[in-house]
Formats: C-alpha cells, structure tokens, sequence
C-alpha cells in the first residue's frame, strides 16, 4: 500500500461521521454506507485535526507523533483514503 | 448497512494489537447495530415472524415519542438504525419518522414486505442518499414464497423490487430467511437480485416468535449448512449476511463479518413500546434490559443494564470450550439455543460438528418445556383474503379538543362539567 502524501492537505470526507470508542474510534461513511474501525487514539487525534492543519504531516506533529512513527501513520491514513474516508483539500486539478 | 466486512485501521504493530472481536466483546459506548421496530402490525402473517407480530400493539411508542429517542441517538451517534416490526410502513407517520431521522443525521435502512412501495414512494426513497430499503423474499418462486409468507406476497415484494429499480434507487437488498425450502434456490435468489440491481442479503431463521413453531420443519439440513456455507464462500462479499452465519465458521475458513455474538454489545433491539433486548431474535423477558421512556431513556438502557453488563463480561464457552472450534463459532447464537431449549452456554442447535443435534435429541417429548415469547402479536384470525386496497393506516390519537369525557345527565355533583378558566 502506498502512504499518503503527509505534505498536502487533508480531511474527512463531508459524509463521514466520528464516534470515538475505548478502543479508537468508529468512522461511517454515509455516501458508501462503509464503517471503519481506527485502533489507536492517536489516530483518532490525527484525523480530527487534520482539517484545520496546513498538512497532514502539520497534524501528525501536532499530535505528538515522532519522526520515527510517520510511515505507520502516513499507511493508515493512505488506506482511510482509499474508501473514500478522507479526502484531498483543494486538490491539484 | 455496511456494504462489506469492516476494515479495522490501525497504525501501530498488527501483531500484537488486540483483535477488534475481543474489544467489541466489551461492548461500545452506542450500539453499531441497531434494530428498531416501530409496529408489530403487519399485513401479513408469515409463519416464522421473529417477532410474532400481526396485531399492532396499544402502547406502541407515539409519533412524538419516536422522534424523541431519535433525538437520543443522534446524540449518541448510532449512525443508522435497522427499522422493522410488522411492516413498519403501516405506520401512518412511518414517512415522516423516516425523513425526521435522517434529517438528524441518523441513517435509516427499512425492512418492508413492500405492501407500500409505490412508484410515488419509491421516487421518494431513491432521492433520499440515507435510506435504505431491504425487500423481504423467502422464495424464489412464488410457490416456496408464499408458502411461507402468504398467498400473494411474492408479487407485492416483486412489484415493490420493480418499483424501487425503475425509481432509480440502486443496491437496495433482496433479503432472504434461508430455510430447508429455498437453499436450492440461492443461484434464482441472486439472479433476482442483480435483475433489479439489488444486493441479496442471505439471513438465518431462528427458532424465534412463531420461527419457534415451524423452526423444527424450516430450519436447514446439516448437508444444506455445507451447501450454504460454500455458496457464501463462494460469493464472497458480493452476498451479505448481517453476520448471521457464523456458527458456520467451524466449517473451517472463517465468513466475512465481526463472527461474533453482538448482543448487548454492539447489538440490541427496541421493539414497538419500547422496550430493549438484547437482540432482535430474544424477544423474552429473560433479555429484557429497560424500556426506551425510563429516566435516563435509551442511553441508560445501553451503558448502565444489568443485563447489558453481564452479556459484555467475557464468555467462558462452557462446554464448547473444548472444542477445537470455539474460537472462530464463540458457540454460535444465545436466541437459537435458548428458544430450542439448549443452554446458553453449550452448543448451538445447528453446530456444525453435531453437537447441537446430540443435545435436540435428548431433550423431553413435546414442546412445554420450551421458553415462550414474551409477548405474542400474531392475528387471531387469518390475514383478509378480500381483494382492496391494502392495509388499513392504524393509528390511535388523544383527542386534544376534549380535556374530560362528557358529563353523564345521572352525574350529582354540583360542579360537574364546570370548566375553570
């Protein structure tokens, strides 16, 4: 799986909604009627900042995240981005 | 409402994350998974109605009373509920509750026998991106449907799947009861669907509400259990099953889904006064953990029942614990074993290994020893068979004009019918 590119800006996809549980947290995507589960509350912590962060690296260093943990984190957010669970702002046409 | 297996994300080292099934087991701050039934009046009488329902009960939760709990799950973020009854669309407000759900942000997917799905409605539905509709069919034809389901039922479900396609709405789902009649028919079963750009949803029959009656004659054959099993296999994701399957995992690869039992933990049921089980297939008082207008109302039910609390407690599979196959069945279905009068923790009565049937087999004669349903709705007479319009819209109102019945001309009191300002 490729990562996500951490030097654009992301965010939820409009449709998608966050309950965050114990474990992580829940994500519904109503447009695809999909549900995710994030394992980690930092992830969690990630994803909700990403919308007022200039970069997804922005959110991730915000989050606390070391260096050392950005390629884990970059592959998570890569697959959220596949099932349409986060999107590109502004995306370059 | 999910459309394929849940993919868990995680960001830290798989190996040793727990799995998402031993996290789940400790239940969620709001159910994934919850079905609500608004009515348990129905058109029809289908003989193995999970909730015996056919005649609509006098305490049914109001209009006003509905949109209430709505209002709690929205806060709570259920991000869609599994609306059933009885066929939930003899409601009269049924259209109403469903726009005053999604418009507060909670996805409706319906379950109907189609009796009301008209081109007009179906438009409707089409237009609405958070509604869902699943069609009832336990048959293929209209022989081994109506059978089960009622003279004439076939062609309402057809004419409400026509309906729905020429609307436009796509991926709605052809949902199946697979009994020991229509297991031939899986292959008709998915051709159906895709005719109508549907998806079918294959189900299991439990010996639950008048299920319990017929369970013994319905419910599939051990060399039907291995059919299904490869057909489901076989199908992949492409077939859903609300998880319902998973006592066959012990046929070795594990089915897609959660295969776990979700009662209390990520599934419950609020049935139409109310009151909330365990899950949709125990409507019995030994699984009833509150009612939906006590102090605290749906939220409390959810986090704070007894019930709820124990079911979350970790399971120790009794006598399945020896068994190879423990882990990936979790000793199949809680509703199935205690309405075949099995012990919740044995075997389930369909355990693919046999163990469920050793157990069916020494059981007392006759059926007394078995738990009833709480509450039983069915017609006392049999469906009309008159030709008409359908249903009739049943509902009962407080007359707000009128504050006290009318004074009686027998009536001695002096102040009687004085009316203060």
């Amino acid at each position: 799986m490729t990562a996500l590119d951490l030097d654009r800006a992301w965010d939820l996809h409009p449709q998608v909604s966050v309950r965050p549980e114990p474990f992580g947290a829940l994500l519904y995507h109503f447009g695809t009627r999909k549900l995710t589960f994030l394992k980690d509350r930092r992830l969690l912590e990630v994803v909700r900042s990403l919308a007022g962060a200039p970069t997804a690296r922005a959110a991730c260093a915000a989050a606390g995240l070391r260096e050392a943990e950005l390629p884990r984190f970059a592959q998570a957010m890569a697959a959220l981005a596949g099932s349409s669970m986060l999107v590109e702002r502004n995306p370059v046409p | 409402m999910t459309t394929s297996t849940p993919a868990p994300v995680t960001a830290g080292d798989t190996s040793t994350a727990p799995r998402l099934v031993d996290l789940f087991e400790h239940g969620l701050a709001a159910p994934i998974c919850l079905t609500w039934e608004l009515t348990y009046a129905c058109n029809l009488s289908c003989a193995h109605c999970l909730s015996s329902s056919g005649r609509r009960d006098p305490r049914e939760l109001s209009t006003a009373q509905v949109k209430a709990v709505i209002d709690e799950l929205e806060a709570m973020q259920v991000f869609y509920v599994n609306i059933g009854g009885g066929e939930p669309t003899v409601r009269a407000d049924f259209w109403e509750l469903l726009d005053y759900a999604t418009a507060h942000h909670v996805g409706v997917k319906f379950s109907t026998n189609g009796v009301r799905i008209t081109p007009e409605i179906a438009r409707r539905l089409a237009a609405n991106d958070y509604v869902d509709v699943q069609i009832s069919l336990d048959g293929a034809t209209a022989e081994v449907n109506d059978a089960v389901r009622g003279a004439g039922s076939y062609d309402i479900a057809l004419r409400a799947m026509r309906n729905l396609a020429d609307a436009g709405m796509r991926n709605f789902k052809l949902s199946v009861v697979c009994t020991r009649h229509n297991i031939p028919q899986m292959d008709e079963f998915k051709a159906l669907a895709d005719r109508y750009g549907a998806q079918l949803r294959l189900t299991r029959l439990r010996p639950s509400g008048r299920g319990a009656d017929v369970w013994d004659e319905l419910h599939p054959t051990a060399e039907q259990q291995r059919q299904l099993y490869d057909w489901l296999l076989a199908h992949g994701e492409q077939v859903l099953t609300g998880d319902s399957f998973f006592h066959l995992s012990a046929f070795g690869k594990a089915l897609p889904g959660l295969n776990l039992c979700g009662a209390g933990r990520v599934v419950c049921l609020i049935d139409p006064v109310g009151d909330v089980y365990a899950c949709p297939f125990a409507i019995h008082d030994d699984f009833l953990a509150g009612n939906v207008r006590e102090d605290g109302g749906f939220a409390r039910v959810w986090r704070e029942s007894e019930l709820f609390q124990e079911l979350r407690e970790p399971q120790t599979g009794g006598a399945c614990a020896s068994c190879a196959f423990y882990s990936t069945c979790k000793g199949g279905c809680m509703a199935a074993k205690f309405f075949t009068g099995l012990p919740l923790d044995g075997p389930d009565p369909e355990c693919v290994q046999g163990y469920g049937e050793q157990l069916l087999a020494r059981r007392p004669d006759g059926r007394d020893h078995l738990p009833r349903p709480s509450d039983d709705h069915s017609h006392r007479t049999g469906p009309a068979r008159r030709p008409g319009p359908g249903p009739v819209d049943v509902v009962l109102t407080t007359r707000q004009d009128i504050a006290a019945p009318p004074v009686s001309a027998c009536e001695e009191n002096p102040l009687a019918g004085l009316k203060l300002p």
